[in-house]
Order: structure tokens, then sequence, then C-alpha cells
């Protein structure tokens, strides 16, 4: 397998991560939904954890992201 | 077809106003042209709102609530003596939402018009997100002294444990101005390729379908219903981006003024 080749699927493989973390995204968020429906009145005092929690998880989807782009751009 | 449109040209930084100092280039570049803009309209945001009436008009309670926001999150992220926070937090917070908002203004439709998004370089991000952690540094020194690396033995932990855990804690503090950095530039950087590949694809089927294939139109319909769902995803990433970081940096103030 010539050079080219192995970077490109490289690249497509290191975005597999991205859809993992989009899995870990809507994790947090729905059970932030789930809880929230179940006690409306306590949601609102819990969004800036709801944030910090997002924060993190879409970090690393970024983090696999900025692998292949790495991998396209940045090697030889 | 597809070689003509590269969806990285769009963060390319050229010089407006060639300038040197002592030898170093320190020429006016469009991203510092879109830097002040953004303090522009900020500095008329903030100005036009901070009348004094005793029943406030639409700008003068826009501006409190800005003020009055960003004093309950540091009130509520970093508790006693918070308060002198709160300017750099709306600071921060302002800069990097209105330079995150300004930078996906669809302004393009005037030829020539690109607006360019500063936050979208790492170089940007980096430098707010280690002054940031600068700041964090010198309030939990100047506070604490050498207390200050009690941070990174958590509450109860026993002993046994400590030479696996503080080399961990460790990490994980001086990971974080890397990953605030990074965070806010990948997400502004993710979502302008986004947006510039659904334009190719939106010009390369108006143009096919111009030259003959009715496919074209087609692709072309549906390029454009997605740069208007991403355009409106990219706006409450914005703010959501905005507001990550204000956050996370009151919450390292927290513990760096409170020391959990």
């Amino acid at each position: 397998m010539d050079h080219t080749s192995a970077m490109y699927l490289g690249a497509g493989l290191a975005a597999i991560g991205v859809g993992m973390a989009a899995i870990g995204v809507g994790n947090v968020f729905g059970s932030f939904l789930e809880g929230a429906l179940r006690n409306p009145s306590a949601a609102d005092g819990q969004q800036g954890r709801l944030f910090i929690g997002f924060a993190a998880a879409e970090l690393l989807g970024l983090i696999a992201f900025v692998v292949a782009i790495l991998i396209l751009f940045v090697v030889k | 077809m597809a070689g003509d449109i590269n969806p990285m040209e769009q963060f390319e930084v050229g010089h407006l106003i060639d300038l040197k100092l002592f030898g170093y280039d320190v020429s006016f570049t469009n991203s510092a042209l879109f830097m002040v803009v953004v303090f522009v309209l900020l500095a008329t945001f903030m100005a036009g709102g901070l009348k004094r009436q005793l029943i406030p008009g639409r700008w003068q309670t826009a501006a409190e609530g800005a003020v009055s926001f960003i004093d309950s999150m540091v009130n509520v992220n970093i508790g006693k003596g918070g308060k002198k926070f709160a300017p750099y937090i709306f600071s921060l917070f302002f800069f990097i939402l209105f330079a995150n908002l300004v930078g996906v203004l669809p302004l393009a439709i005037l030829p020539g018009l690109h607006t360019f998004a500063v936050t979208s370089h790492i170089t940007v991000t980096a430098v707010l997100a280690f002054f940031s952690f600068g700041i964090v540094l010198l309030v939990g020194f100047f506070k604490h002294g050498l207390k200050f690396f009690s941070l990174f033995v958590p509450h109860g932990a026993p002993m046994v444990l400590l030479p696996v855990i503080v080399p961990v804690e460790l990490i994980s503090f001086l990971v974080r101005p890397f990953s605030l950095g990074l965070r806010l530039f990948v997400a502004m950087t993710a979502g302008h390729i986004l947006l510039e590949v659904f334009g190719s694809f939106a010009v390369q089927g108006l143009n096919a379908g111009f030259n003959g294939s009715w496919i074209g139109f087609v692709v072309w319909l549906g390029s454009f219903a997605m740069i208007v769902g991403v355009s409106a995803l990219e706006l409450l990433v914005c703010a959501i981006q905005a507001y990550v970081f204000a956050l996370l940096t009151s919450l390292y103030l927290h513990d760096a003024v409170h020391l959990h």
C-alpha cells in the first residue's frame, strides 16, 4: 500500500472516533433530559453541569478530528 | 472540478497593511481587522447600554442582562471572592461570542465581503486559554503560596495511592489550557469547513444544473437545505463554545481560589 492511500485510510479510521463522540454527547444530553422530565423544577439548576459534561465529551471527539486533520495535512 | 474549491482557503491570514517594527513583521492582517470589528461591536453594545435610567429602555436592559448573566455565572461557579473576576470573564465570554458570530455571518453575498472567523486559529484560542490558565496559576500562588500544590491531592485519598493519583491529577491539570484552546479552535474550524463543503456542493450542483444535467439542481437544493440547517447549528455551537470556555475558566478559578 503506498503512502498516500495509507494516509487517507488512516484519516478515515480516525474519523470513526468522531462518531463515537457523538454517542457520548448524545448520552450526556439524553441523561439530562431523562432526569429533567422526571423533575423539571430541579433541571434549571443543573444546566451548568450539563454544559460541562457536553464540553468534556465533545473535546474527545474533537481530538479524534484533530488526529484525522494531522494525518491529512501535517504528515508528509 | 472539486480541485478548484479548497475548504482550507477560508482560514488563510493575509496582510492588509504591511508594517515592520524592529525587524519584526507586525502587519495588520485580516485576522486583526476582524478582531477590531469585534471590539467595535462589543464597545458599541456596552456603551449604548450604559445609561442610568431607573426604568431601563431596551438597550440598557440588554446590556444589564449581559452583565447579570456573567455575574450569576461567576457567583455560582467561583463563590466568595469571585466578583473580582467578573470583568475578565465578561470580556472573555463576549469577545469569544462576538468573534464566533462574526465569523459565521453570511456577508459574502456582497462580493468580496468574506468575514473571517478570528477564533478559528489555534494562535488566537491558545493565547486566550493560556491567559486564563496564567490567571488561574497567579491567583493560586498569590493566594495560597506553595499550599497550592495540595490541589493535586484529593480529599480523603489513602496515602498508599498518592504516587498514582498525584501524577494523574498533575497531568490533567496541565492539559487544561490545551484542552480549552483546542476545543474552541476545532469546533469553529470544523463548523466552517462543513459549511464550505456544503457550499461547494451547492455551487458545483448549480453549475452542473445549468450545464444540462437536472440532477445538479437536486444536489443544489439538498446542499442549500443542509447549509441552512448547519448554519443554525453553527449559531448554537458558537454560543455554546463561548459559554463553555467562560464556564470552564470560572471553574478553574474556583479551584484556584478555594482549593477544592
